[in-house]
């Protein structure tokens, strides 16, 4: 699919490097993140994909002794400015980590969560909100009659669609996703998937992937990443047929990985 | 064939260290209910000692025990609990933390009559709570404080990183994500770093010596400033003053059945409140 009307890019990456001590872990990356689009980085591992994600919405603070150059522009404002509200910028942007990591409670009070942490008290609007942020995440047919099951009794690929609807409760624009499927079955990956293709029409979605024909199926954009380098961004459909660099072109078909 | 004759040599060597170490287990228990069982009757339970200790109960005591007990832990669990909050999250990592993690550990090693000797000039003359449940349960407090901190800093740490970070990414603040996340999961822990520490506080002797117990008593205490029997010293009394050693050696074990039957009690009430925190959300 080659759209031809222009994308608004919702995320500006310009010059971006990053450092864990002294060593350099991604190298003057520029690229844009466009809306309610679905942009998938791959790469072998250690190229810095997980890294990048993790830096869109600040996590990488939590890592002692890493420092980032250059700019990562969200709606005009630039997030890796230490003054900027990190706990504000990540209700907007919101994480699907690579395990499922459910809280050990409920799975009601799971996705309340994030309500509960911004304030709202409302016991009707939290309970509407769960339910439908449940049927958002293609959950609520299998939980509607066990909400008060603990989370951990869910199989894992139920557990990683409740960490999407605990995520999407909170309401965010853009949903970073990091190797969402690497621990789930086939099955349960599918889901994950067709699931994505349904969300890109409300939020912009970043996803990091090992598994190139995911990369494939989900995405609208993607980013090849080689050793902190951003090698080739395009269209999808481009980038998967006519790869204009010759190490994406190799990664592509398998030579390397 | 001769490795499987190693490993059965070696099983059963592991085997009778565990049987060493039950039958001392079992001797203990043997001898303290065997012993104890007789001095035991529902007078013994509810009254005070008669005729200079010879006769009666020992119902101040037990009392006074328990009192030392929930004031020992309502002390300890939220300060022991808050110190280990304060190492594991929000401390700089280096040489000043590993200072305060030293001096904890050390305080585990200080003999508990130094503990005493320090409530006795701190609490009951410098704070001038006088000998009082409220002396003796802070200095009881201090006593059990190093394995409370060490037990929750273990709990603490246990709490797998992806939690918080699936809070944080939510836009939980640090302080949400402790408060919501971190300690309810890690509570389990902290109780069993409690149960360790009733233990110890219900059976010490020196701390309470000079802080809260009194040798004898016919009064129930009234307040936390009252002063009271307390089971571990009542038996030491029993076997070192007294003109009738004879009967008061068998008040004396009654009282060594109660004190375990006590402890064995209180922990047990944190025991299930253990599992309770396990349970409810793991099945």
């Amino acid at each position: 699919m080659i759209d031809t009307t222009v994308k608004l890019a919702r995320i500006a990456v310009e010059n971006l490097n990053f450092f864990y001590g002294k060593k350099q872990a991604l190298q003057d990356l520029n690229l844009n993140i466009f809306d309610r689009q679905v942009t998938a980085l791959i790469g072998p591992s250690g190229c810095g994909k997980s890294t990048f994600i993790r830096l869109l919405n600040r996590m990488n603070d939590l890592t002692p002794d890493t420092r980032a150059e250059g700019r990562i522009i969200l709606d005009g404002k630039n997030i890796l400015d230490p003054k900027i509200d990190v706990v504000n910028l990540r209700r907007r942007v919101g994480m699907v980590f690579q395990k499922p990591n459910p809280f050990p409670k409920t799975i009601f009070q799971n996705i309340a969560y994030g309500l509960e942490i911004n304030g709202e008290t409302d016991k009707n609007l939290i309970e509407n909100k769960v339910e439908e942020s449940l049927k958002k995440a293609a959950l609520w047919d299998e939980a509607k009659d066990r909400l008060n099951d603990s989370a951990l009794r869910l199989s894992g690929g139920q557990q990683q669609r409740l960490c999407i609807a605990r995520c999407l409760a909170v309401e965010p624009e853009v949903i970073l996703f990091d190797e969402p499927c690497a621990s789930l079955d086939p099955i349960s990956t599918k889901k994950i998937e067709e699931l994505i293709g349904e969300l890109k029409k409300d939020y912009t979605i970043v996803i990091v992937t090992h598994n190139m024909q995911q990369a494939s199926r989900v995405s609208d954009y993607t980013a090849f990443m080689y050793l902190g380098d951003l090698v080739e961004f395009g269209t999808t459909e481009k980038l998967f047929t006519v790869p204009k660099n010759k190490r994406t072109e190799e990664y592509l078909s398998g030579k390397f990985g | 064939m001769k490795n499987k004759i190693i490993e059965k040599i070696g099983f059963l060597f592991l085997f009778l260290c565990i049987a060493i170490t039950l039958f001392f287990l079992a001797t203990i228990v043997y001898f303290v209910v065997s012993r104890g069982l007789p001095a035991l009757s529902w007078e013994f339970l509810t009254e005070a000692p008669r005729k200079s200790m010879t006769a009666g109960g020992v119902a101040p005591a037990i009392i006074g025990t328990f009192y030392l007990i929930v004031g020992t832990i309502l002390f300890a669990l939220p300060l022991g609990l808050a110190t280990a909050i304060y190492l594991c999250e929000y401390s700089p990592r280096g040489y000043f933390v590993s200072i305060i993690r030293m001096s904890i550990n050390n305080l585990a090693g200080v003999p508990s009559v130094v503990f005493g000797l320090f409530g006795l000039a701190v609490f009951v003359k410098y704070c001038g709570f006088g000998v009082s449940i409220l002396s003796g349960s802070l200095t009881l407090s201090i006593l059990i404080l190093p394995g409370i901190i060490s037990a929750s800093q273990e709990a603490l740490t246990a709490v797998p990183f992806s939690l918080r970070e699936a809070s944080l990414a939510l836009g939980a603040t640090h302080w949400q994500t402790i408060k919501r996340v971190v300690i309810p999961t890690a509570f389990p822990g902290v109780l069993t770093g409690v149960i360790l520490g009733i233990g110890r506080a219900a059976g010490e002797t020196a701390p309470i010596l000079f802080t809260a117990a009194t040798f004898f008593t016919r009064d129930y205490p009234s307040s936390p400033l009252s002063e009271c029997m307390a089971l571990p010293y009542h038996i030491f009394a029993l076997m070192t003053e007294g003109s009738h050693p004879d009967q008061q050696a068998v008040i004396a074990y009654g009282c060594a059945l109660i004190l375990m039957v006590l402890v064995f009690m209180v922990s047990g009430i944190a025991i299930y409140l253990r599992k309770r925190f396990r349970q409810a959300f793991t099945h």
